[in-house]
């Protein structure tokens, strides 16, 4: 047990070490054939390479794969998609990035979350998928999903799923403790007091401090904390949105209306199994998770719009991504081929759907099958009206760092120690900022300068 | 009644009582924290995934499902665990095996004989004991992949043959239990070095030979950060880092969790290795007392 524990420590920063390695090599690779990325592709090659056929490796850890790729094959016998589980999200980015770096070894088609796409952008690993045609599937997709895949009139990927955040909130304790569903953050944090007053084992929702949340809540609370322009980085943790989500989030924290039980841990799905966990803010794909992962809660669940600051509706993107092209690879028009169909032919979204996916694209969003279902487990709510509303109030203009996967993995050790020791939440992001910074501008960014 | 007892006792029995409570509590200390975590695994493995969340952790929940779970780690994803599992054998079985091989034979060969270089030799073999292996994994993960091994089972198994530490525990243990006068008497005998290894002094260097295998064995097994790095098919996985990639499955987006297979998968890593120290410890205690009696 303790060898588990030290060796995930380990792990993490000898992790932290290989993508150091492989961002500042590729930054100088950047500055040295700058301009040449164009490529010298076009659409009709897509047709072709599906006519001549081949072999491609491809690189994810979503449930809907295999059957999306069996699917494929069915479809077009020629290609031969070599399937591969290389990790769930981190564990996967550390081998691309290593494999990038060492120039051999990377799939032609990898999963990659929308948070750690500019990452391998800006390194450029990926292909320009814009030589393809790719730019004029602009309207097949929600705008903030596009948004985090392009760069400019750059495509550097498809979006696969959104998370549009809502929140899911159980309804058998609201009910019991006569709590009204808040609308706005006022009314969450007097529901939460009336929640923990009426039994303190219960909470509001869990939250020790998880980077990809506090983003999307500030992404939310209208902050733009990152902005980079190529080699170019701005980090604002104190902007008005960032101080905004601090400053309300401060008085769940200051009066222990958190739960500390760590997300995604065994304790936590018992939480939000037994009505510990009351609330959750979270992204349109959770109810795949709790249908599958909490049964005991059916019919305890609902959704309704995430609260805001003033009434206005407002959401943001949480969590979600897409698949993009690697520049290793040796037939970037089949690769290129594939993805296509992988996340834009009806074909491939509707395994994806089956799945319990949610979906990124437009016409899935506004089809009136998807808005009319009514899932049981929700007490027969039309969740998905909720759901795709809150993908129409997500606001532009959002960044990632070009190094969000570093960052998000010192999220813990700077802002999450304000959880621990009930601090105030804007020193924890100064914190952060500043060793962002530091970071960022060690790495050959130009970072506050 | 008990004073007699007490002071007929004192003179042989209370120095040695009064050190032994410390000690046994210690001991039971010790004990309840190397088996909590134990017994915590095989009651755990016992229980469906819903009922992990819904009992107490530290006893048994009201179905029995351990089979049922061992039936679905084994089949789970294609019987992936299975592969996994034959995996690790092939690198414990070549890894550990020739790492066991290579420490015995240039520690004896370190410790007998006299060359030049020696001094050197042994101040690399010091040296590469002080680094540790995770300082290594990143530039020996460049160089394979220069090489084209990783993401084959050589990027775990060549790695794996090298044990600095293995070689100088053979090496310090050789001088020791090796008499050199027995050589001597071996070579005036007409011997050849070989036979004279394979006949006489392998069997002096048993305990030795099993202490490192045990160590090496031990430390293959459990191989983690190397496999991590090395390799991204999970056909070619060991089991702790496939075991850990099942736990990863239960966070995010389309989260999966199969803590029940997770828990089970890791009884059955562990059994093996539970296995192999309870059959060599009991060569290595017979071999610890046999170079005693001199």
């Amino acid at each position: 047990m303790t060898i588990k524990r030290s060796s995930s420590g380990i792990r993490r920063s000898a992790a932290a070490i290989v993508a150091v390695a492989a961002i500042s090599a590729a930054l100088v690779g950047c500055s040295a054939d700058a301009g040449s990325s164009g490529g010298s592709g076009s659409a009709s090659d897509l047709d072709a390479a599906l006519e001549k056929g081949g072999t491609i490796t491809y690189w994810s850890w979503t449930p809907s794969a295999e059957a999306q790729v069996a699917a494929f094959e069915k479809a077009y016998p020629k290609v031969d998609v070599k399937l591969v589980n290389a990790g769930t999200n981190t564990d996967e980015y550390t081998k691309l990035q290593n494999a990038i770096k060492a120039g051999s070894g990377a799939p032609d088609v990898a999963q990659i979350e929308y948070y750690a796409i500019p990452q391998f952008s800006l390194s450029e690993s990926l292909v320009d998928l814009s030589q393809y045609g790719f730019g004029d599937l602009k309207d097949d997709y929600s705008a903030s999903t596009w948004g985090s895949v392009t760069s400019g009139d750059k495509v550097f990927g498809l979006p696969q799923d959104s998370g549009p955040m809502s929140m899911f909130y159980n309804k058998t304790v609201f009910d019991q403790y006569g709590i009204e569903v808040p609308t706005t953050w006022d009314e969450y944090v007097a529901a939460a007091e009336k929640l923990h007053a009426a039994d303190p084992t219960k909470y509001i929702t869990s939250d020790t401090g998880d980077s990809g949340f506090a983003t999307s809540m500030i992404w939310q609370a209208g902050g733009q904390p990152f902005q980079a322009d190529g080699t170019n980085v701005t980090i604002d943790l104190a902007d008005a949105g960032s101080k905004k989500w601090a400053d309300n989030w401060n008085r769940l924290i200051d009066g222990g209306l958190l739960s500390d039980i760590p997300g995604w841990s065994d304790e936590w799905y018992k939480g939000l199994g037994d009505g510990t966990i009351a609330t959750l803010i979270t992204g349109a794909w959770m109810p795949g998770v709790l249908e599958g992962s909490v049964p005991d809660a059916s019919g305890d669940w609902r959704v309704a719009p995430i609260p805001t600051y003033d009434g206005t509706p407002v959401s943001a993107e949480n969590g979600g991504g897409g698949q993009a092209v690697i520049k290793q690879s040796k037939n970037p028009a089949l690769a290129a081929a594939f993805l296509k169909w992988l996340n834009n032919d009806p074909e491939s979204i509707k395994v994806f759907l089956e799945k319990g996916g949610f979906p990124a694209t437009t016409a899935d969003l506004e089809s009136d099958e998807f808005l009319a279902q009514a899932p049981e487990y929700f007490g027969g709510q039309k969740i998905n009206e909720v759901l795709t509303a809150a993908a129409k109030d997500v606001p532009s203009g959002w960044q990632y760092l070009p190094f969000q996967v570093y960052a998000n993995s010192i999220f813990g050790d700077t802002v999450g120690q304000s959880y621990a020791n009930k601090g105030n939440l804007n020193d924890g992001l100064a914190e952060w900022q500043k060793q962002l910074v530091d970071y960022g501008n060690g790495q050959g960014f130009t970072v506050n300068k | 009644m008990s004073a007699p007892a007490y002071v007929r006792s004192r003179d042989n029995s209370r120095p040695r009582s009064r050190k032994s409570i410390a000690l046994t509590l210690l001991m039971l200390l010790f004990v309840v924290y190397t088996l909590v975590p134990l017994l915590w695994l095989v009651i755990n493995a016992t229980k469906t995934q819903p009922e992990l969340f819904s009992s107490f952790g530290l006893w048994f929940g009201s179905d029995f499902a351990l089979f049922d779970n061992i039936a679905q780690t084994l089949t789970y994803n294609n019987g992936i665990f299975v592969r996994w599992f034959g995996n690790t054998l092939l690198y414990v079985v070549v890894g550990a095996g020739g790492a066991t091989l290579l420490a015995t034979v240039a520690g004896y060969g370190l410790a007998k004989f006299r060359f030049p270089g020696r001094r050197a030799v042994f101040a690399v073999v010091l040296g590469a004991i002080a680094i540790p292996g995770t300082a290594l994994a990143v530039p020996t993960f460049l160089m394979f992949s220069q090489l084209g091994l990783t993401n084959t089972p050589w990027a775990i198994i060549i790695p794996s043959l090298i044990s600095p530490f293995g070689l100088y525990l053979i090496w310090v243990y050789a001088a020791e239990s090796i008499p050199t006068e027995l050589l001597e008497a071996a070579r005036i005998d007409g011997a050849g070095e070989f036979r004279t290894f394979f006949t006489i002094s392998i069997r002096l260097l048993a305990p030795g030979i099993v202490t490192v295998l045990l160590f090496a064995v031990v430390a293959t097994w459990n191989n983690y950060f190397l496999p991590l790095i090395m390799l991204s098919d999970p056909a070619w996985f060991p089991l702790t880092v496939g075991l850990n990639q099942w736990n990863a499955q239960a966070t995010g987006v389309a989260a999966q969790p199969i803590y029940n297979l997770v828990i089970t998968g890791s009884l059955l890593t562990i059994l093996p290795i539970v296995a192999a120290f309870l059959v060599l410890q009991r060569f290595w205690q017979s071999g610890l007392s046999a170079g005693s009696v001199k």
